[in-house]
């Protein structure tokens, strides 16, 4: 059936804890009973401003440290040049077996009838040759070939969740448990991070991203370069008066007891800060290479690229990957679109990083929640398990880690399994990369295997 | 069990906090004329209005002064519908059908009138019985392209639909159900089709037998030649159900959780009224919590209908489009199909969409600072900027600092020309502090 693009549903965790206002220290009910809470909900939020990039953000936590003094904190640690993780998030469940398709397996070829990869389409892949990259990751070839991506072409945990909402919190939280509300990368910033440094940790979306909610240190959330705030029939003093006035307005609500009042408050009086902090700023970003032009996610990896190279103390930054990746129906078009604005972008950015000399700094985890069912369900595929993921950067392994599942013995659900916990992954990261022990980040990380994931 | 019902003062505060809670917000006057009925006939003539369906006041326009095309012009859908939002004399109708539009989020599927037709079955059936929305929403064509409901066939059976309807839609993810009811549960749900048509895109959504798998599925543990009737029933019979439903549609208009004793009853009434919807939400209503517990954010969209009631105006503007988006709510695309977060429904990004909105009224009515009185103190300022809305409450700490900056004001204008001016000005922008302070955003 010819039919227009049609999106569907999109998934972010965090939307789930709608109808609840967020405030420090509370347990916020969420409408959709049982399902977890995302990590990092009603932290405390102030707003802060990096300088370099021009980037308005969000600072979650810290609330008894001033913008000076965070301010401060960034400029001590800035010119230290720390490693980074970059959290690429293929939101959604990306379907593994479109991104590595086994062409000429027999039972591929007989569940995905409409939706395979037909022999000799893709490249092969080197390391298994079984496997032939969908032509829109041919960035992610490109950089392997290099020795710069090692794939994860069988990750997962056991015993899956189906449902987006609780396998994210899992990935996110780095443990099987829907009560943990402090996220993997939070959870490490919490020991290797400062008090005075908010630019740690900081997510691209424009919200907290899960996998970055601290329980001690602060973190930082950006969504754009311009903030400004305009009033018709107002210029002059009554206009600096005006948004005095607001703020002010904003700090007396916030010093009272009503939670949403506290909320408005509080949101009014950093709105008033962050226009006067950015009110100065020009947001012009200027990239030795050139970016794909797939709006909001390559600017935000120029941002970053910028933002790395002009020394701001960064050691974790989060994103979604562009496209949705709930590819029920539309497969085809749908994952094409986002897989190869996604590979392009992850391309320019680390050549960004390799022109600028800082890619030996930096590594990039993309990841997905869940792969997707083995059968194709006619024009898309439902929810699976075992899926597949990458890391990216000068400095990785550049080598398969796990292995391809195969077709032939899938699990109970019909769905692919996982031969690597992604919780290895989380731990070799953190040992390789951090240089920081594993045990105090993820629960049970003893029981996990290390795979080599740096050179 | 009696469910809790508010005995206090029922005075104009308390109309206004319904009417937000409940529409929104009042027109001017409408609090007091409200409170005179009483707390019963004040929720019962919203939940049980009488006599047509009526738009009162100015009729939307685009930029051009055109009228709108909702089924065809980009953004056209926003503007219609919050065109209803500001002028129906069911201010409660269309509020049920924006929280059926989240419980049930459907996103833009690429033909307009498909989504504008599930907005009217919210309108038509958002008081009535759950069960009865259900089906109507399963067989939803909007809802069937969404959730691949037109994708799911007996040969390839897609969980899209099945799997959500469970999670977010009757049972909640924490409720007793296995992934294979979900599978039983897409086989259930197999057989609807539409066709394509290059120029009217897809259409005769129908139910095809052909497409049904008939044989024999368990879920929930019983057995069965369900179909998607059957598949219904199932999850609102589920004994997980009645406590998600009531937990949820509160939340919309409170933001604390119930009381377990007001669950219990209230999960008993829906029982027994056969899933009504209207009884629940009169008792949420009448409940004490309403009127005595915190005050609640208000979403953008029902902000920003709210004040161009307050104000009398009209959707004359098509900038409501991008102005919504950037405070958070863009009708007929929510998020994702777990609706929006409440939880983001404030941060700096968003209040500065709605700081945009007020300015969108303002602008219209902006003060010429040349003839301004330069006389004017700073108490009959706050005031005139009052009236501007309508006259909302708001605290006395808002007040205060109003009238701070009134002074700040008049202590900075020291020039002769600048009397007048200043106070011009001033006005201009009290309109602003007061739509944008912290007292408007919630109710």
């Amino acid at each position: 059936m010819n039919r227009p693009h049609i999106c569907c549903s999109e998934h972010t965790r965090a939307e789930l804890a709608r109808r609840s206002i967020a405030r420090a220290g509370d347990g916020l009910p969420s409408i959709e009973g049982g399902m977890p809470l995302p990590a990092g909900t009603g932290l405390s939020r102030r707003s802060f401003l990096a300088r370099t990039g021009g980037l308005a953000m969000t600072v979650y936590g810290a609330s008894l440290l001033g913008s000076g003094a965070m301010r401060e904190g960034i400029a001590k640690a800035a010119g230290t040049k720390p490693k980074t993780l970059v959290s690429i998030f293929f939101d959604g469940g990306i379907d593994s077996l479109s991104v590595l398709a086994p062409v000429d397996d027999d039972r591929y070829r007989q569940w995905r009838p409409t939706l395979r990869l037909n022999p000799g389409q893709g490249t092969p892949w080197t390391e298994d040759g079984r496997l032939h990259w969908h032509p829109a990751a041919t960035p992610l070839h490109e950089l392997h070939q290099e020795g710069k991506v090692s794939v994860f072409p069988g990750i997962g945990y056991s015993s899956p969740d189906q449902s987006h909402f609780t396998s994210r919190h899992y990935w996110e939280v780095g443990e099987l448990s829907t009560r943990t509300n402090t996220g993997w990368l939070g959870r490490l910033l919490d020991g290797i991070g400062t008090m005075d440094n908010p630019l740690q940790g900081v997510a691209l979306d424009g919200g907290l991203s899960p996998a970055l909610a601290t329980a001690r240190v602060p973190v930082a959330a950006t969504w754009g370069p311009r903030y400004d705030l305009w009033a018709p029939g107002v210029w002059g003093d009554v206009e600096e008066l005006m948004f005095d006035a607001f703020g002010r307005i904003g700090q007396r609500h916030e010093a009272g007891k009503d939670p949403a009042l506290k909320t408005a408050g509080k949101v009014s009086r950093q709105a008033t800060q962050l226009r006067e902090q950015m009110r100065p700023f020009s947001s012009e970003i200027s990239s030795p290479v050139s970016y794909p032009d797939v709006g909001h996610f390559s600017e935000s990896l120029a941002g970053l690229a910028a933002m790395l190279d002009g020394g701001l103390p960064i050691r974790c930054a989060a994103l979604n990957a562009a496209g949705a990746y709930d590819t029920h129906d539309n497969q085809i078009d749908e994952l094409r679109n986002g897989l190869s604005d996604t590979c392009d972008s992850v391309l320019a950015f680390q050549r960004d990083l390799e022109a600028r000399g800082i890619d030996d700094r930096v590594v990039t985890l993309l990841w997905s929640e869940f792969g997707r069912r083995p059968r194709e369900n006619g024009s898309g595929t439902d929810h699976g398990a075992g899926g597949c993921g990458f890391l990216v950067g000068s400095g990785v392994n550049g080598t398969m880690v796990g292995e391809w599942p195969g077709l032939a013995r899938l699990d109970g659900d019909d769905n692919l399994r996982s031969n690597l916990d992604f919780r290895s992954v989380y731990c070799s990261l953190l040992e390789q990369w951090f240089d920081h022990d594993a045990a105090s980040v993820i629960p049970g990380a003893a029981g996990f295997a290390r795979p080599t994931l740096i050179a | 069990m009696p469910i809790p019902v508010y005995r206090g003062r029922f005075g104009a505060k308390q109309a206004e906090r319904l009417l937000w809670r409940a529409g929104f917000g009042p027109r001017s006057g409408e609090s007091k004329k409200l409170a005179r009925h009483g707390l019963k006939r004040a929720v019962y003539s919203l939940t049980r209005p009488k006599g047509s369906t009526r738009l009162i006041g100015p009729v939307p326009h685009d930029d051009d002064g055109l009228p709108l095309a909702p089924g065809d012009a980009w953004g056209h859908d926003h503007l219609w519908w919050l065109d209803r939002m500001v002028r129906s004399n069911r201010p409660l109708t269309e509020r049920m059908a924006l929280i059926w539009h989240d419980w049930f989020a459907t996103g833009d599927v690429g033909q307009g009138r498909l989504n504008l037709a599930q907005g009217d079955l919210f309108r038509r059936s958002g008081l009535g019985s759950f069960e009865k929305l259900l089906l109507e929403v399963t067989r939803d064509p909007a809802m069937l392209v969404w959730l691949s409901g037109i994708d799911n066939d007996k040969w390839s059976p897609n969980e899209n639909y099945g799997r959500e309807m469970m999670e977010l839609f009757t049972l909640g993810a924490d409720a007793r159900y296995s992934e294979n009811d979900v599978r039983e549960q897409a086989r259930a749900l197999t057989g609807w089709s539409a066709d394509w048509d290059d120029n009217v895109g897809l259409n005769n959504f129908r139910f095809e037998p052909d497409r049904h798998d008939y044989g024999s599925k368990t879920i929930f543990g019983k057995s069965g030649d369900f179909d998607w009737e059957d598949s219904c029933r199932l999850c609102v019979t589920h004994p997980d159900h009645a406590d998600y439903f009531v937990n949820r549609l509160w939340s919309y208009f409170v933001p604390v959780k119930p009381p377990k004793k007001t669950l219990r009853a209230l999960n008993n009434l829906y029982r027994k009224k056969n899933y009504a919807i209207r009884p629940i939400v009169e008792a949420i209503l009448m409940h004490p919590a309403l009127y005595e517990g915190p005050r609640m954010v208000k979403p953008p969209i029902v902000q920003s209908a709210g004040m161009l009631r307050a104000r009398r105006s009209g959707v004359k503007r098509e900038s409501w489009v991008w102005i919504s988006e950037e405070a958070g709510q863009r009708l007929f695309q929510p998020p994702n199909v777990a609706g929006w977060d409440e939880e983001r429904w404030l941060d700096t990004a968003r209040i500065s969409g709605r700081w945009s909105g007020a300015g969108n009224i303002t602008d219209a009515a902006e003060i010429d600072t040349d003839k301004y009185s330069a006389t004017e103190g700073p108490e009959a300022a706050v005031d005139k900027a009052l009236r501007f809305w309508g006259k909302p409450t708001i605290s006395k700490t808002t007040r205060s600092e109003l009238l701070r900056f009134a002074r700040q004001v008049e202590d900075t204008a020291t020039a002769g020309w600048q009397q007048g001016t200043y106070r011009g000005l001033r006005q201009n922008a009290l309109r602003m502090l007061i739509a944008a302070s912290p007292d408007l955003q919630t109710s």
